[in-house]
């Protein structure tokens, strides 16, 4: 409990924000560093300075490296090996990017993130709290679906249209060589279909079904466990994937 | 020993049942000779024609029987679904056991038949372990590894050691009198009694439907705590036998040892075969008959191997089934597959019915059972305590690491749930009187220890499930957008940990499934089994196969084809396809569905799902487009077919005959003689044509068509008849059918999306080939059958639409000499009192068409005439709508005939380009059609309906 004490306040804040403990936020931060390297690409000045201000009593954080590590960069995720294979990669970075997961603004991406926004898109895949109640759980469900929705739906109109359907489809079949273009766009309209079939039910002739909406969205994942589809188990201990 | 010869030559001939045939002669000891009557004992000199020899087959007969017995018994079981609702069948078995030895006891004063340790652990429990290896769900085994090993290790360590002691405890106390035991042989018998039992936890944890989770915990432990019990059981069996005073620190330390090598050495081996059945399956192409056979043989292999080098043989064979399904399931055909998941069932089923049979049957034998109520009901208490008590303090210590918390409901069912079985009195029996003095107490005390647990937490097992509201698991079916979801977040999650630089489970799952994709797919897998084999792909497949079946059932549900159309066309046509979209026919899946034509009349889960989703064909049909109409009536052709065999003979004796030759020239693929080449290429360029102007057709809101295209359409249709002989008529006809069929298949694809013909043209094979003999008289029994349509209005309404096709069909048929179509003209009936004057413009092109170019005239004018065909269009749907307007409910129906209707139209427009001729000059030819054979009359007066409409 000693170190729940002398937890700075900096600290103490984003684990109010992110519901991390201070073990972990300690943890992912170390990561954060190794991802930024000494890149330095600041342009929101404001955030910085009040990173800088808070940082001066943070004990979990070292202080000399501080001030160019706080920002990461997208090419930043490059330099991570393992992720090269996902196949949707590029759609996982642009989501740290995305403002509405970043809860600043309802589209657009962000240049850069610093390490409350890093936190921000980790604690997405916090797994659930064995203390919460209903409503808390559905908010949290809530929020882990709207994360995916948003990285299906990357013109940020509300909507997951075919197109863009069909686009994370062939990104995630993407990974075996065998099926082709056709199968996966067949397979997304199939899934479009079903879509439409579970949230409208059964369409009038003259009924166009435009894209799912996130009401939509929510609806087929009714009744689908996601507790342990959509979580990490953030680990206290030392980081051991590499990073070059 | 002849039988074991006989034994042998039967496993060789039937690797399946020869197992159990010969597992199941070591059961019996043979009986007394009472039991022999015809003992040959009149035998003379010179030839008998029938000799009654009972000790020839004497042990092969009895074993044929006790498996007759207990499965007749499942079947009386299941007569009652009071009783197998509450009874678990286990303990149904055990009490039949029972009463089945009480007859022979009474009968014979011998135990003659028990279960022997050889034969259980040879015959009849790898059956059952390889079954659960074999189905296990690999993702939700290796994800909760850690607690399962966790449980099966120290869980089972902990049961051991606490009972044991426990018990010494005890009898030091006294209580239990004066026995010959010693703490060594305490901690055997704990070791023995402490294994989780993967039978008994099977047979009844499969009744009571836990949530996943919970019931791959108590399996997954009871299929690895194997390890654990065979070392504990082997290392303290012969601290006995060196007894209590030579055991030294050494030993101690050899059994830690042994542990990890029986244990690691049994999973290598299970992985070693696993990899050898793999890649022997990948080589299986032209021996399919005996594939199956592989997987039984080899995986036992693996079994008896490990069992040779005294490894763990249930883990070996375990991991055997958990390794090589994915490969061999990809690997070997569709029916093989089918066989080995219903081989496997069965001997695992039966082996397990057997197994609780004479687990009743061994009890009941005076000379086993010492009875010490002390020692017995202690056992009881400390193995349920002890092992409450382990799951307790395991599942704290679990819930630390655990992101799916197991909370004490769990921990009750799991601790509950903690059956003991054969195993357990297999070892028990396994044990040398001579070195362990006791050895009967502990037999009668295992044998209740199973009884208990088996029959009595069996029994409650389910209630309290119930009554602590255990998360049950939901079957649903699966989901397309769940899948695609979930793979989603596989990748999400492994990125985040990557991101993250965390090493969990996604983690190593990502980096195991590219490894597995990069090198053992490649290695194991087929080349065609890589390329088809996908989870979402594998979904996508399984729901247009369920799509077809429902498609099919809802149309015989309804008597007729035609109305399941209605629900998928129209949802499909209005979801918003913004994009062109090639209408390629999916590669790998309708790869899949050529190579596995029958699976799903084979396949009996496919038949259940199909029951059930006609409830909610609704749903369903609205999954996919294409593939859904590709080939579900080929899957579905013969039921339908035959079921209409009954309805008309004369109708089906021509649909018979289309079928055989359209079949036979599908077969010649078109490489016909004479002047059938050009009659198919030119057939097959019209299609291709009309397909274009379908689209465009299409592509209006109502797809409607211009009003005097159905004489058109018959006009062309009987000039092209004309110069063609019958031979090729037929070959036209399944060109022109498939047309249809394929038009329907991409209805929705026409109408959402403009893509050009060319890309779609790469579809046109497949569809059109596939399809249009099922197509046929799938429709056909439609018309000749009204009575299937709704009463009154839509009795007119549903023939006028189905007419077009129809009549394009018959009227190929008329020439080529196929007589008299009395479906066709009942169908035909409703319209005789339309006016005639219209049929004499259908009989006029008979004859006008210039017969130099029927087939390449219309293309070429078509081509540039299509575009301007667009608004005329709008004529077909008025006429359809036009004879019953109120029809409302039917408008579905309707719109769905549009699919066909569209079709037929284009047909129509096209001929009306090349055919124009003005109405009176044809008035004369109705003369000459009147003189053609009766069911020539039927097209005229079709047309006449469609004429008359407008």
């Amino acid at each position: 409990m000693g170190s729940s004490q002398s937890m700075s306040e900096e600290v103490r804040e984003l684990v109010s924000k992110t519901g991390f403990s201070s073990d972990q936020i300690e943890q992912l931060h170390r990561r954060f560093k190794q991802l930024s390297g000494n890149q330095l690409t600041i342009r929101t000045r404001r955030t910085q300075l009040t990173w800088m201000a808070t940082r001066q009593s943070s004990w979990a954080f070292n202080h000399s490296s501080l001030q160019t590590d706080m920002f990461t960069s997208k090419e930043n995720f490059n330099n991570i090996p393992d992720l090269e294979l996902n196949p949707i990669r590029s759609k996982i970075i642009r989501a740290f990017f995305d403002n509405r997961n970043l809860r600043k603004a309802p589209n657009g991406l962000a240049d850069e993130i610093n390490f409350e926004d890093f936190l921000t898109i980790m604690s997405y895949f916090r797994p659930i709290e064995t203390n919460m109640d209903e409503e808390q759980l559905e908010h949290c469900r809530k929020e882990k679906l709207r994360f995916l929705f948003h990285m299906y739906d990357s013109d940020s109109d509300g909507r997951i249209t075919l197109e863009e359907y069909r686009n994370v489809v062939e990104e995630l079949l993407s990974g075996n060589p065998h099926i082709e273009k056709e199968s996966a766009r067949s397979i997304a309209d199939g899934a479009m279909m079903e879509a439409a079939s579970v949230c409208v039910g059964q369409m009038q002739p003259d009924q166009v079904y435009e894209g799912i909406t996130f009401d939509d969205f929510l609806k087929i994942w009714q009744g689908i466990d996601i507790e342990t589809k959509m979580h990490v188990r953030f680990l206290n201990m030392e980081t051991i994937a590499l990073c070059h | 020993m002849a039988f074991k010869a006989r034994g042998t030559r039967l496993k060789l001939g039937f690797p399946a049942w020869g197992l159990l045939f010969l597992a199941l002669w070591m059961l019996p000891r043979v009986l007394g000779t009472e039991e022999i009557p015809g003992h040959n004992s009149h035998a003379k000199e010179g030839f008998q024609i029938v000799t009654f020899k009972w000790s020839h087959v004497q042990d092969p007969y009895i074993i044929a029987l006790w498996i007759l017995v207990a499965s007749l018994a499942k079947i009386v079981f299941h007569l009652s679904h009071k009783v197998t609702s509450v009874v678990p069948e286990s303990a149904l078995l055990i009490v039949l056991g029972l009463i089945l030895g009480g007859i022979v006891w009474a009968a014979d004063h011998i135990a003659s038949f028990t279960l022997t340790p050889t034969v259980f652990f040879f015959y009849l429990l790898p059956p059952i372990v390889l079954d659960a290896g074999y189905f296990m769900p690999n993702r939700l085994f290796f994800g909760n590894l850690g607690t399962i090993l966790l449980y099966a290790v120290i869980g089972t360590v902990w049961n051991a050691a606490t009972t044991g002691l426990s018990l010494y405890g005890v009898y030091l106390s006294g209580i239990m009198g004066e026995l010959s035991i010693g703490l060594l042989e305490f901690l055997l018998f704990g070791s023995l009694i402490a294994a989780v039992d993967p039978v008994a936890v099977l047979a009844v944890f499969e009744e009571v439907h836990v949530n996943d989770v919970l019931f791959i915990i108590v399996f997954g432990e009871s299929l690895l705590n194997d390890a654990v019990t065979v070392v504990l059981y082997n290392v303290f069996d012969s601290f006995v036998s060196l007894g209590a005073d030579k055991v030294t620190g050494v030993d101690c330390v050899k059994g830690i040892v042994s542990f990890f090598v029986v244990s690691l050495g049994g999973t290598l081996i299970g992985i070693i075969f696993a990899f050898l059945l793999s890649l022997v399956t990948r080589f299986t192409k032209h021996v399919r008959i005996i594939e199956p056979g592989f997987v039984f043989i080899i995986s036992y292999l693996s079994y008896l191997t490990s069992e040779m080098l005294s490894l763990s043989a249930i883990l070996a064979i375990t991991f055997c089934g958990i390794c090589c399904q994915k490969y061999v399931k990809a690997n070997i055909s569709e029916q093989s597959a089918t066989t080995v998941r219903y081989t496997m069932k069965m001997l695992a089923s039966g082996a397990e019915t057997i197994i609780f049979m004479f687990l009743g049957i061994s009890a009941v034998d005076p000379s086993i059972w010492t009875w010490n109520t002390a020692f017995i009901l202690l056992t009881l208490v400390f193995i349920s305590v002890y092992r409450a008590i382990g799951v307790v303090l395991q599942t704290w210590l679990l819930n630390k690491y655990r992101m799916v918390q197991l909370e004490i409901i769990d921990q009750v069912v799991m601790s509950y749930g903690g059956l003991r079985g054969a195993v357990a009195y297999a070892l028990v029996v396994l044990l040398d009187e001579k070195k362990v003095k006791a050895k009967n107490l502990f037999v009668s005390t295992t044998i209740i220890v199973v009884f208990f647990t088996v029959i009595f937490q069996g029994l409650t097992i389910k209630p309290l499930v119930q009554w602590l509201k255990v998360k049950k698991s939901e079957h649903r079916e699966p989901k397309l957008n769940e899948k695609l979801h979930g793979r989603a977040f596989d990748h999400i999650l492994s990125a985040i940990e990557d991101i993250s630089g965390q090493i969990g489970h996604n983690y190593l799952r990502d980096k195991w499934s590219n490894f597995d994709r990069k090198v053992l797919s490649k290695l194991l897998m087929r080349r065609s089994a890589q390329k088809s084999r996908d989870r979402i792909l594998n979904v996508f497949h399984e729901l247009n196969l369920k799509d077809a079946i429902s498609y099919v059932a809802e149309g015989e549900r309804r008597g007729s084809l035609a109305f399941i159309r209605s629900p998928s066309t129209d949802n499909i046509v209005n979801v918003d396809f913004s994009t062109p979209r090639p209408s390629t026919v999916e590669a790998s899946v309708s790869y899949l569905l050529r190579e596995n034509v029958s699976t799903v009349c084979l396949d009996m889960q496919a038949l259940e799902q199909r029951r059930k989703s006609i409830r909610d064909t609704e749903d369903t049909v609205t999954h996919h487009t294409l593939q859904q109409y590709l080939y579900k009536p080929r899957q579905e052709y013969k039921h339908l077919y035959s079921r209409h065999e009954l309805t008309s003979n004369e109708d089906e004796k021509q649909d018979k005959e289309i079928f055989h030759r359209t079949m036979r020239k599908r077969l010649e693929s078109f490489k016909s003689t004479k002047l059938g080449i050009n009659q198919t290429k030119k057939t097959a360029k019209l299609y291709k044509r009309e397909r274009g102007q379908k689209r465009r057709n299409s592509s209006i809101p109502n797809g409607k068509i211009p009003m005097e295209s159905p004489t058109h359409d018959f006009a062309f249709k009987e000039k092209e008849l004309e110069f063609s002989d019958p031979e090729e008529t037929n070959e036209y006809e399944s060109e022109q059918m498939s047309g249809g069929i394929e038009f329907l298949a991409s209805v929705t694809q026409d109408t959402a999306t403009d893509s050009t013909t060319g890309e779609t043209g790469s579809d046109v094979p497949l569809t059109g080939y596939s399809s249009p003999r099922e197509k046929l008289p799938s429709w056909k029994p439609d018309q000749a059958n009204p009575t299937s349509g709704p009463p009154e209005k839509p009795l007119l309404l549903l023939p006028a639409c189905l007419q077009r096709p129809w009549t394009q069909n018959y009227s190929s048929l008329d020439n080529r000499g196929i007589s008299t179509l009395p479906p066709a003209s009942e169908y035909t009936k409703p319209y005789e009192g339309k006016p005639p004057e219209t049929s004499p413009k259908t009989n006029s092109s008979q004859k006008n068409p210039p017969p130099a170019n029927p087939g390449y005239g219309p293309e070429n004018k078509g081509d540039s005439a299509n575009p301007k065909q667009d608004p005329p269009a709008v004529g077909l749907k008025e006429e359809l709508v036009g004879p019953a307007p109120k029809a409302l409910p039917e408008k579905r129906t309707l719109l769905n005939m549009h699919a066909h209707l569209r079709s037929a139209a284009a047909r129509r427009v096209q001929s009306r380009r090349s055919f124009h001729r003005p109405k009176p000059l044809r008035y004369p030819k109705l003369q000459k059609l009147a003189s053609l054979p009766q069911s020539c009359h039927i097209l005229p007066h079709s047309l006449e309906q469609e004429e008359t409409q407008l």
